[in-house]
């Protein structure tokens, strides 16, 4: 893949928004006055884009479950006869679906306590830890002009290292935890730094050195879990012992609630990558890199050093994607520990649009499909793969502003227009 | 040839010596330390005095052929040192600024796999390396990769990266299990997988000249969206009704004479239909890229997409053309899954082969030949974990399950010889 | 075959790039268009050979109408073109790249048939004394030799008009010469040519008729027999002055002291910078001439950092720069404008005032440990706009959205921030308009009065004769001589095609 010529954002190729900070004054107010401006602003803004992509994936989605669903199949079989048999088989699998959804996701309305009514959401804020840690770091690189697709590696190695932290050593209560966790970020920091060092070092490309380094770490995992030192006494199986209590998460909402203190510190960790990105010289190297690697090294950056650091930050990052799964919510590790997490990662980034308070806001979206997984099992009989793909469509769709408002019949902002003339 | 006297240097800058003048000893070092390695573990660590024993025929073949014996110390320290010798001709001609061949990292991976084998298998008494099971696994193991190789050089010789073979083999896996069995037919099945497949390559080829969406991402994305939809249509309509999901079998088709010869002959000419596809696809498109003019086309395409935009070349529609047959390629391979395999269609069922097919390709150099030959590597270290697995050796299968993904890590980083990827790879062509 | 445009009219967005242009091109004859940069006429020959779609006018040849929807149309129509940056792919052969879009196959299996390819190179390069090699692969190949490469290329396909864009661009005045000798000659074989150029000399060389275009509309024709003044009026719609104002110079001690500096390119072994010797004093400016790819890129770039320096020694000030990171040869005072804005001046997608700071960024005032300081770098941006009169709505906007010449101002203006030494620019008014260069070229002169040692990397003869108090010469990575700016053209020619006067005496 030839290197440097990349666009100037890995994401997509549409022209960058004025790269102002956050809460920065925009400079150019020369907001329109009118309603009509107003309107026009509304239906020309990305945030509308990203609705009407979620939207159209729903929709999508439901299009499967219908077609999936037995007695929708079965009434349709006899459409023309009894009509009204179809519409309302669809009707209630789509109702099932979309109410399971949110029953897992958001607020489980069935229960008979509030703790049980919010049960979901924690849920939700709980499968978004691993994403935002990871979602955050993947942004980094994205600006700093790096496709690490690695975060799957990265999150394993993290870990594992994390993991045997937490179960090989016994150390004091805070101690442990601040250790363990410090471990997995060490982990994954190791293993974002050899694709980085490669691409600074030799021109490898980090797209095809970090998906080579996924598989490696899941091999040498499944090796080591096959090491007395890393196996559970007691199993056959390759699964490390639980880590010690003092180097779980605490549970923030009381033992009733699976929210851990990861969540807290994913959040700091966004708010710490804003500062990185926003306010500080280094994330000012990094977004430079990004734009334009030529020009960033005649200003007198340091090039290589920049790549070698944006992939040790954004390997630690998923690390502590990792310390969400054995620290927190699994508490042990296995070849799966990783899940499709990494992966997931990269379509939360892309979504947030490599930015910390999109990267933390899709990451809730995705978390709560995740979320709602088990509830659709049980309640609707769907697959959790459905979201799987609810979620890729939303991407896809994200990617594509135009695509999107061809399918909506938005107006397309003044800059596309000159694209396309 | 002419006689006319060749036009050079007025600019150092532009490149005015006929001979690319690359001087660089990162693949001497590179393969000189995997050599080196060799010859310490397998060749002096193999005990002296033991034999090594290779079956190279079954008792049904033709014509049968007594087993090899040999010492196994030497052996293994032989080919250790012809390993060594390669990277010797590796070191000369770095020194003369010359390139070597896509032939020597693949020669150079079957040696030192060689000497692997004879290490493992010393002293073994009782079992013997079954080395015609060895390499009929091996072929057979490398053809999805062959097919998502081929198809990763048809997509990226147009300019177009693709990622999303993985995709593109799963998709291939499905269909062709979902149609063989609607039908009962598993040939039909082979027409099935590369629609799927040409889909995936089809949303990708849109996504990417049309939308200009950076094209690792579809790629990543087609992925996971294809993991999802699989999944989700095995857990629903496949589970309902199961027999939309049966294992069906494509019996190995021996071709007579051919597959009568000793050792090769049951090797490559005993087997099923996709696999004697295979070896037409390998052909048909090595000469169709390089010797044709729809190839020639192609790589101007994939190579300066400006200059052949103006010479009459419609540089997107070359594109789509290509990444949506690289898909099908793709997704033919992915009948190798299920119907030819003799498999039912199962989640997740092609478990990151894609990316090693895409190792394949840029290990090959983005030429169906190397995509052959590395893809062939990769099968017989994936064969190879098997059969020592067989035997009971110490080597941990993980670490020759890693040797695929390492050798490519090796490959970008310049460690096995220069490689260069289409120069207009990656980016969109916007006029 | 008879060209003619008729009110040709392209716009994009709301700029026009040509406003119904009239063009009428005789066979056998070479009609020369000349103009600014900038000013439509690579538009307007893009229009023709179908790659841009015009929004009004009509193309006639042998007074037929004729509707081009892409490159092939035209090509099919007898239309060749020489691109001013080459369409050839570089990993192909000379004979597949002249195949390429219209080729030959043979046998049942339709394969390329290269011997008939090969046949047609050979032909044609002997036709017109070319030497080319069929069989060479196009990237081993000189410039002046890719040109002819595609100049085969477009008389392969029988263009019966063929168009030069700015072909002498890359050319050595010897080659320049060779060139123009071969467009008489395919003058004279019928074909019509049209030479697109700015440059003035050639135009009176070669041109049959001139026509000028400012600002995307026809401001007249005129008579080979022109003077450059009047064709430069024309051309840039005011009276010009080919010189800059400026005082004598007043050089100091030296500041930058370059002894024996030899560069070796790592990828490709080649040396590029030979035992290059020279020294600026403060307040003189040395232009460093030299046909493009003689070095002088990577002389500009080994002072910066930019390039490994292999042996030799250069030193600002008295301290010695080989081995600093580039970074501290920043620090150290050393001011650059790279040769292509676009690539390493500026980062197009970050806004202007960012781009004021990007090698600024971590220095007091604009951050404080670590951090940036927002409105710090937001007031010197303002400061800066207004001071080099970079036009645009704000600070705030990318500097993407700028037009070259304010780009230009932006690097300019950053670089002149800063306290300097030194300050090397290299083709710092390439692609730029009059008014654009005129403003660079007096920055420029008041950075020397101020005492500051300046390098000025030119292409362009009319460039270095305007700025330099001496004049440096480049050829195959050597300095050929350094002579006052008093030294005549033909002079200066000769030494930029390595002629040294010294050698032949001495020899």
């Amino acid at each position: 893949m030839s290197d440097g010529k990349q666009d100037e954002t890995p994401v997509d190729s549409t022209p960058r928004e004025p790269e102002g900070a956050a809460g920065e004054p925009d400079a150019g107010s020369d907001q329109p006055s009118r309603a009509q401006s107003v309107l026009r602003e509304i239906l020309e803004s990305s945030t509308l884009v990203v609705i009407m992509a979620i939207v159209a994936s729903l929709a999508i989605g439901g299009l499967l479950i219908l077609f999936a669903d037995e007695e929708v199949r079965e009434a349709a079989t006899y459409f023309f006869s009894r009509p009204s048999d179809t519409f309302q088989a669809m009707g209630d699998a789509l109702g099932g679906a979309y109410a399971a959804m949110f029953n897992g996701a958001v607020l489980n309305l069935n229960a008979n306590d509030f703790a049980g009514l919010i049960k979901p959401f924690t849920q939700t804020l709980t499968m978004a830890t691993p994403l935002i840690f990871a979602g955050l770091g993947l942004g980094i690189g994205f600006r700093a002009g790096l496709f690490n697709i690695g975060a799957q590696g990265q999150l394993l190695i993290g870990a594992t290292l994390g993991a045997y932290v937490g179960f090989a050593w016994h150390l004091p209560w805070g101690i442990h935890l601040l250790v363990a966790v410090l471990g997995c970020a060490l982990g994954g920091a190791v293993w974002g730094f050899i694709p980085g060092v490669l691409k600074a070092k030799t021109g490898a490309h980090e797209v095809i050195v970090t998906i080579m380094l996924n598989y490696i770490a899941l091999n040498l995992v499944a090796w080591l879990l096959t090491l007395d030192t890393f196996q559970r006494p007691d199993s056959n199986n390759p699964i490390s012992p639980i880590v010690d209590e003092t180097a779980q998460y605490p549970l923030i909402l009381g033992s009733e609630f699976n929210l851990h203190l990861g969540f807290l510190l994913a959040l700091a960790c966004a708010w710490g990558v804003w500062w990185l990105m926003e306010r500080s010289t280094l994330g000012f190297e990094f977004r430079a890199v990004g734009a334009n690697p030529r020009a960033a090294r005649t200003a007198g950056m340091n090039v290589s050093k920049a790549y070698i650091l944006v992939m040790t930050i954004a390997g630690a990052l998923a690390g502590l994607a990792g310390s969400a799964q054995v620290l927190g919510t699994e508490k042990v590790l296995t070849t799966a520990t990783a899940g499709s997490l990494g992966f997931d990662a990269i379509t939360v980034a892309l979504l947030g649009r490599s930015r910390p308070v999109g990267t933390v806001m899709a990451a809730i979206l995705f978390g709560g499909l995740r979320a709602a997984g088990p509830t659709l099992q049980v309640q609707a009989g769907l697959p959790v793969d459905i979201v799987f793909v609810i979620q890729a469509l939303i991407v896809l769709f994200i990617a594509a502003p135009p695509l999107v408002r061809s399918i909506f019949r938005l107006p397309a902002p003044a800059h596309e227009k000159e694209v396309a003339a | 040839m002419s006689t006319t006297a060749v036009d050079t240097a007025t600019a150092p800058g532009s490149g005015s010596d006929a001979v690319p003048r690359t001087k660089s000893w990162r693949a001497t070092i590179g393969l000189g330390i995997v050599a080196a390695l060799s010859l310490l573990v397998f060749g002096l660590g193999t005990p002296a005095g033991v034999q090594t024993t290779f079956t190279v025929s079954s008792s049904t073949d033709f014509i049968t052929l007594p087993s090899i014996t040999v010492p196994a110390k030497a052996a293994a320290v032989t080919l250790s040192i012809i390993a060594l010798l390669l990277v010797g001709w590796v070191a000369y001609r770095a020194n003369q600024y010359r390139k070597v061949g896509i032939w020597l990292p693949i020669v150079f991976g079957m040696v030192v796999m060689g000497a692997l084998l004879t290490w493992a298998g010393a002293d073994r008494s009782g079992t013997t390396i079954q080395l015609t099971g060895l390499l009929t696994s091996a072929l057979f193991l490398a053809v999805p990769l062959v097919f998502g190789a081929l198809a990763g050089t048809l997509c990226e010789r147009s300019g177009i990266i693709n990622i999303a073979i993985e995709g593109q083999l799963l998709a291939g896996a499905f269909l062709a299990a979902l149609v063989a069995s609607a039908v009962g037919n598993a040939y039909v099945g082979l027409i099935a997988a590369p629609i799927a497949g040409g889909i995936v390559g089809w949303l990708l080829a849109v996504f990417s000249t049309k939308y200009w969406v950076n094209q690792i991402v579809v790629g990543v994305v087609l992925n996971l969206l294809v993991l999802g939809l699989t999944s989700f249509f095995f857990s629903t309509v496949m589970s309902d009704n199961p027999e939309l999901n049966q294992p069906l079998n494509m019996p190995d088709l021996a071709i007579p004479l051919l597959s009568g010869i000793p050792v090769i002959g049951p090797v490559l000419f005993d087997q099923n239909l996709l696999v004697y596809i295979m070896y037409a696809a390998v052909i048909v498109i090595q000469i169709m890229l390089f010797r044709s003019r729809w190839g020639l086309r192609v790589r101007a395409v994939g190579e300066h997409p400006k200059a052949a935009d103006t010479v009459g070349i419609k540089v997107n529609r070359t594109r789509v053309r290509n990444t949506v047959l690289g898909g099908a390629v793709a997704g033919l391979g992915g009948a190798f899954f299920t119907v030819a395999s003799g498999l039912a269609f199962g989640k997740e069922m092609t478990a990151g082969k894609g990316y090693i097919a895409l190792a394949a390709m840029i290990l090959g150099r983005w030429s169906p030949k190397g995509a052959l030959a590395a893809a062939l590597l990769f099968g017989f270290a994936d064969a190879l974990r098997v059969q020592l697995g067989i035997i009971g050796s110490d080597i941990p299968s993980q670490f020759l399950a890693m040797t695929p993904y390492l050798a490519t890590i090796f490959a970008v980083a310049g460690l096995v010889g220069h490689s260069r990827p289409p120069a207009a790879e990656g980016i969109p062509y916007k006029k | 075959m008879r060209l003619e445009l008729r009110e040709i009219t392209k716009r994009f967005g709301d700029f026009t790039a040509n406003d119904a242009i009239d063009l009428v091109v005789e066979p056998g004859t070479v009609h020369a268009l000349l103009g600014e940069n900038g000013a439509g006429k690579s538009t307007l020959m893009n229009v023709l050979f179908g790659l841009y779609d015009a929004d009004g006018g009509e193309i006639l040849l042998d007074g037929e109408r004729r509707v081009f929807t892409g490159p092939g149309d035209a090509m099919a129509a007898g239309i060749g073109m020489v691109h001013q940056h080459f369409m050839l792919v570089p990993v192909f052969t000379v004979a597949e790249n002249v195949m390429l879009g219209h080729e030959q196959v043979r046998g049942p299996a339709k394969l390329l048939d290269l011997d008939a390819a090969r046949a047609k190179v050979t032909e044609i390069s002997d036709r017109f004394g070319f030497h080319v090699d069929p069989d060479a692969l196009v990237e081993d190949l000189s410039v002046g030799a890719q040109q002819r490469v595609e100049i085969i290329k477009a008389l392969s396909r029988d263009a019966k008009v063929l168009i030069l864009d700015e072909p002498t661009a890359v050319l050595t005045p010897q080659e320049t010469d060779e060139l123009l000798e071969i467009v008489g000659q395919l003058r004279d074989s019928g074909t019509a040519v049209v030479l697109i150029t700015h440059k003035l000399r050639e135009v009176q060389a070669i041109a049959d008729t001139i026509t000028v275009i400012r600002r995307g509309t026809v401001v007249g024709t005129a008579e080979p027999t022109a003077t450059q003044e009047e064709l430069a009026s024309m051309m840039v719609g005011r009276d010009v002055s080919m010189t800059v104002d400026k005082d004598p110079a007043d050089p100091g001690e030296p500041m930058l002291e370059i002894s024996n500096l030899t560069v070796i390119d790592p990828a490709t072994q080649l040396t590029v910078l030979d035992s290059v010797s020279l020294e600026v004093r403060r307040g003189e400016i040395l232009a460093v001439a030299g046909v493009q790819g003689n070095g002088q890129t990577e002389l500009a770039e080994a002072i910066l950092g930019l390039a490994e320096i292999t042996s030799g020694d250069v030193s600002l000030d008295g301290e010695p720069l080989a081995g600093r990171s580039i970074r501290e040869n920043l620090d150290a005072g050393i001011g650059f404008v790279p040769e292509d804005r676009t690539e390493d001046g500026v980062v197009a997608a970050f806004t202007i005032a960012n781009n004021l700071i990007l090698d600024l960024y971590d220095r007091e005032p604009y951050s404080k440990r670590g951090a940036i300081d927002p409105s710090a770098v937001a007031d010197h941006a303002d400061e800066q706009v207004e001071r080099f009169d970079v036009r645009t709505t704000s600070s705030q906007a990318l500097t993407g959205s700028l037009s070259g010449g304010n780009q230009q101002k932006v690097v300019l203006a950053r670089e002149l921030a800063r306290d300097l030494k030194l300050l090397i620019a290299s083709q710092p008014t390439r692609g730029l308009d009059v008014g654009s260069i005129e403003f660079v070229h007096k920055r420029i002169i008041e950075e020397r009065d101020k005492g500051v040692a300046v390098i000025i990397v030119s292409s362009e003869l009319d460039e270095v004769y305007a700025l330099a108090d001496r004049i440096a010469v480049m050829y195959h990575g050597r300095i050929v001589d350094i002579v006052s700016p008093d030294t005549d053209r033909d002079t200066m020619g000769l030494m930029m095609a390595g002629a040294h006067g010294d050698q032949e005496e001495a020899a």
